[in-house]
């Protein structure tokens, strides 16, 4: 069984308890997701679903059909990760010595990270970008002291002219 | 104000009252929610009132002459009553319970509902919106914890959606494949008032999809292709009114057919295909078949891990070909080689067009092997268990064969969850469509008497409830609903003073540890009967059983069989759970 990483967009009409609706759907059919984020979209009533899990093509499949039968869900679509732009936003507070300082403010630049907040004793920093790219950053901070940190999760739309929109 | 008929438009006679009467005044939503459920085809409701619905039983004593009332004892039976109407007409069903614990005792008859795919609408009170969120007297949030156990919920918390809200519910809850919606309306919501614009008809289903020309194709392909060709079918046939379409199918082909429990009734038991309900409890014949089959074609079916077993070793030696009106079915338990999606009359009806005419004596060689064989393994069982357990007892086969020397093709058959649920998707001589009603998906212990409240209800005519006495203790307080409404039921309990299905288990894998079983009950259920105002009769023998079931189809009313059954009797053959064909039990030394 081979375990690919997918991301799907799902557009919701935003009615209430549509978020427990697609969110239960994975609980209960024992699907786990690596992140799902929400929000507005270009159309006022629907709402726009980012989901991204792991599985091979059959769990991806379940996935898009039971996601289909839901009757607050308009589109859903696989975005193919060639052709689809996929970013996150991650906020991160990493401990400020006079000892740390110079290294955290070299890599915040190789990773043209934001600083927004500035303090004597802890700096955050705001990073946008692919998965892979956030995760390195942490990975670089870890050794300075991340104190708190909070990612938003991908949002992802695809490249070109193609749109998902509902009918 | 008011009324919206555009002037000058001719609105259609049977409504031409009803919009008189509304064309200068705003309506209560109580009365909307009435309203629109006698547009909607509703001609009765099961339910039971309470404080956030007093308002819209309030309405519905005001129209009893066009929408029938059904008080139930609980509001679980009242759900199961509209699931069997429902299950024994195809309509959708309609119970109206109160919000708190009223709506909280529907949600096993919804889930009931849910697995099985039955159409239904389910109304609750809540309490007014402006106190919900406060754990108000009576307060439950019905539409979370009903999320999971129904194919979409709403609350209403606007009067001017109540209408349309109420309207989707049925659309929903009738299109593709049918399912329980429940619909919340806060107090405040029947209260308020305003406009209502009835519609002529009934809302229409969603349109459905047809399969693709190029995969029927291909389907008619694999069955030119194939040797020995096995139909499974299941519920989606009878909800999709394919039965004469799959009979066909089967004769062109020349394929014997098998079903899941839910499947049964769609084709005639004396249909000389027809090898009967496979599975873990189903004949030896048809789960054989299936397994060396080398074609598979699985209609309106789920492959239940009742219905095949262990999954890892089925369908090691047969493609798949699956249509059903549910896409999501086609990838969930079984990937199919050829999945196909789209409404099953007309998937099959034109395959069978596609199709050429094949004969496969071989095969069909073998299935009379298979028929012999299946004789020889249940005359050796029956003998081994006059035997075991004394030859002039009362077997269940006998209670069934009994029962179904009395009834009529038409009469609709109730079953409640267990052993006696097995001998009589065994036994019992469906004829017609919709003539069995059973918990397949949920196996609700307790559904029984409700469905055939709802089932007596709706057809007028005799219905059958069998019954064991552990599901007949969970919701015998409906015999005062069927004594209030003179059903007439015949209720055949095969009291075993056990609950037998979980005993055999205990028998055969936990060491004979009766654990919880043993229903050391003094139950007299003729005093019974007689205390709600039905009948009743207490039989031990075939005799005795003969003269019950005489009086008891002859009585207008609920009238209680109440027969001695061993409590070693077992359902066989038994697929072992997690097992496969290969370890099929025909008997028990």
């Amino acid at each position: 069984m081979t375990s690919n990483k997918y991301v799907i967009g799902v557009i919701v009409s935003n009615v209430s308890g549509f978020l427990s609706r697609v969110s239960g759907m994975f609980t209960r059919r024992g699907f786990n997701i690596d992140c799902l984020t929400v929000g507005e979209t270009e159309s006022s009533g629907y709402s726009r679903i980012t989901v991204s899990f792991r599985g091979d093509e059959d769990i991806k499949l379940r996935i898009l059909r039971q996601l289909e039968k839901l009757h607050d869900v308009k589109e859903v679509e696989v975005l193919d990760p060639n052709e689809t732009v996929i970013r996150e936003l991650l906020l991160i507070k990493v401990k400020n010595t006079p000892s740390t300082r110079q290294d955290i403010m070299t890599a915040v630049e190789i990773f043209r990270t934001k600083i927004v907040d500035y303090s004597t004793t802890a700096l955050i920093c705001e990073l946008t970008g692919e998965t892979s790219k956030i995760d390195a950053f942490i990975e670089l901070m870890k050794p300075y002291g991340i104190m708190e940190m909070c990612r938003t999760g991908i949002v992802a739309i695809e490249r070109g002219e193609n749109c998902l929109k509902t009918k | 104000m008011g009324g919206r008929l555009k002037s000058g438009a001719q609105p259609p006679p049977p409504y031409q009252k009803i919009i008189k009467d509304f064309d200068t005044m705003k309506i209560s939503g109580a009365k909307i929610v009435a309203e629109t459920l006698i547009e909607q085809g509703c001609d009765t409701i099961f339910g039971y009132p309470g404080g956030q619905v007093i308002d819209l039983f309030d309405e519905l004593y005001l129209c009893q002459d066009r929408i029938r009332n059904i008080l139930t004892a609980h509001e679980q039976g009242a759900a199961h009553a509209a699931d069997g109407y429902a299950r024994a007409t195809g309509k959708v069903g309609v119970v109206i319970a109160t919000s708190g614990p009223g709506a909280t005792n529907l949600v096993t008859g919804i889930a009931t509902a849910f697995l099985d795919s039955v159409p239904m609408v389910a109304i609750t009170g809540n309490v007014p919106t402006s106190l919900i969120g406060r754990d108000s007297f009576q307060e439950v949030d019905i539409v979370g914890v009903t999320m999971p156990v129904t194919k979409h919920n709403f609350i209403v918390k606007d009067i001017r959606e109540l209408a349309d809200t109420l309207r989707t519910a049925f659309k929903i809850a009738k299109s593709g494949r049918p399912g329980p919606v429940l619909v919340d309306i806060p107090k405040d919501v029947q209260t308020a008032t305003w406009d209502f614009e009835p519609k002529p008809d009934p809302v229409r289903p969603y349109p459905v999809s047809f399969a693709s020309e190029g995969k029927l194709k291909k389907a008619s392909d694999l069955i030119a292709h194939a040797e020995r060709p096995y139909i499974y079918f299941g519920g989606g046939v009878i909800s999709g009114k394919a039965s004469e379409e799959v009979r066909k199918l089967a004769e062109k082909i020349d394929a014997p057919m098998g079903c899941s429990l839910m499947g049964l009734s769609a084709v005639p038991s004396d249909d000389p295909r027809f090898l009967g309900m496979q599975g873990m409890h189903g004949h030896y014949a048809s789960s054989v078949a299936e397994d060396e089959a080398d074609l598979v074609i699985a209609l309106g079916a789920r492959f239940s891990d009742r219905a095949t077993g262990n999954k890892s070793r089925y369908a090691q030696n047969f493609k798949i070909i699956h249509i059903d009106i549910d896409s999501a079915e086609l990838s969930k338990n079984i990937s199919a080689d050829l999945p196909i999606q789209g409404d099953i009359k007309d998937a099959v009806f034109r395959l069978t067009a596609m199709v050429q005419k094949k004969e496969h004596p071989e095969w069909s060689a073998r299935i009379a092997e298979l028929r012999q064989e299946e004789k020889k393994r249940l005359a050796s069982a029956l003998a081994l268990a006059d035997k075991k357990l004394s030859a002039d007892r009362l077997t269940p086969y006998d209670i069934v064969d009994a029962i179904s020397a009395h009834s009529e093709p038409e009469d609709i058959v109730v079953t409640d969850v267990g052993q006696h649920q097995m001998w009589v998707a065994q036994r019992y001589p469906f004829m017609k469509p919709r003539t069995l009603l059973t918990s397949g998906g949920l196996g609700t212990m307790g559904y029984g008497l409700g469905a055939a409240i709802g089932a007596s209800t709706a057809s007028g005519g005799r219905t059958i409830l069998f019954t064991g006495d552990g599901s007949f203790g969970m919701n015998l307080n409906e015999l005062a609903t069927a004594v209030s409404q003179n059903s007439p039921i015949v209720i055949v309990i095969m009291n075993n003073g056990v609950l037998g299905m979980v005993r055999q288990w205990q028998t055969l894998f936990f060491d004979k540890h009766y654990s919880n079983t043993t229903l050391e009950r003094k139950t007299d259920f003729v005093k019974l009967a007689e205390a709600f105002g039905a009948k009743g009769a207490r039989v031990v023998n075939k005799d005795e059983l003969k003269k019950a079931a005489a009086e008891a189809f002859a009585y207008n009313g609920p009238f209680v069989i109440d027969c001695a059954v061993n409590s070693d009797e077992f359902v066989l053959p038994m697929l072992p759970p997690g097992g496969s064909i290969d370890d099929i039990i025909t008997e028990i030394k």
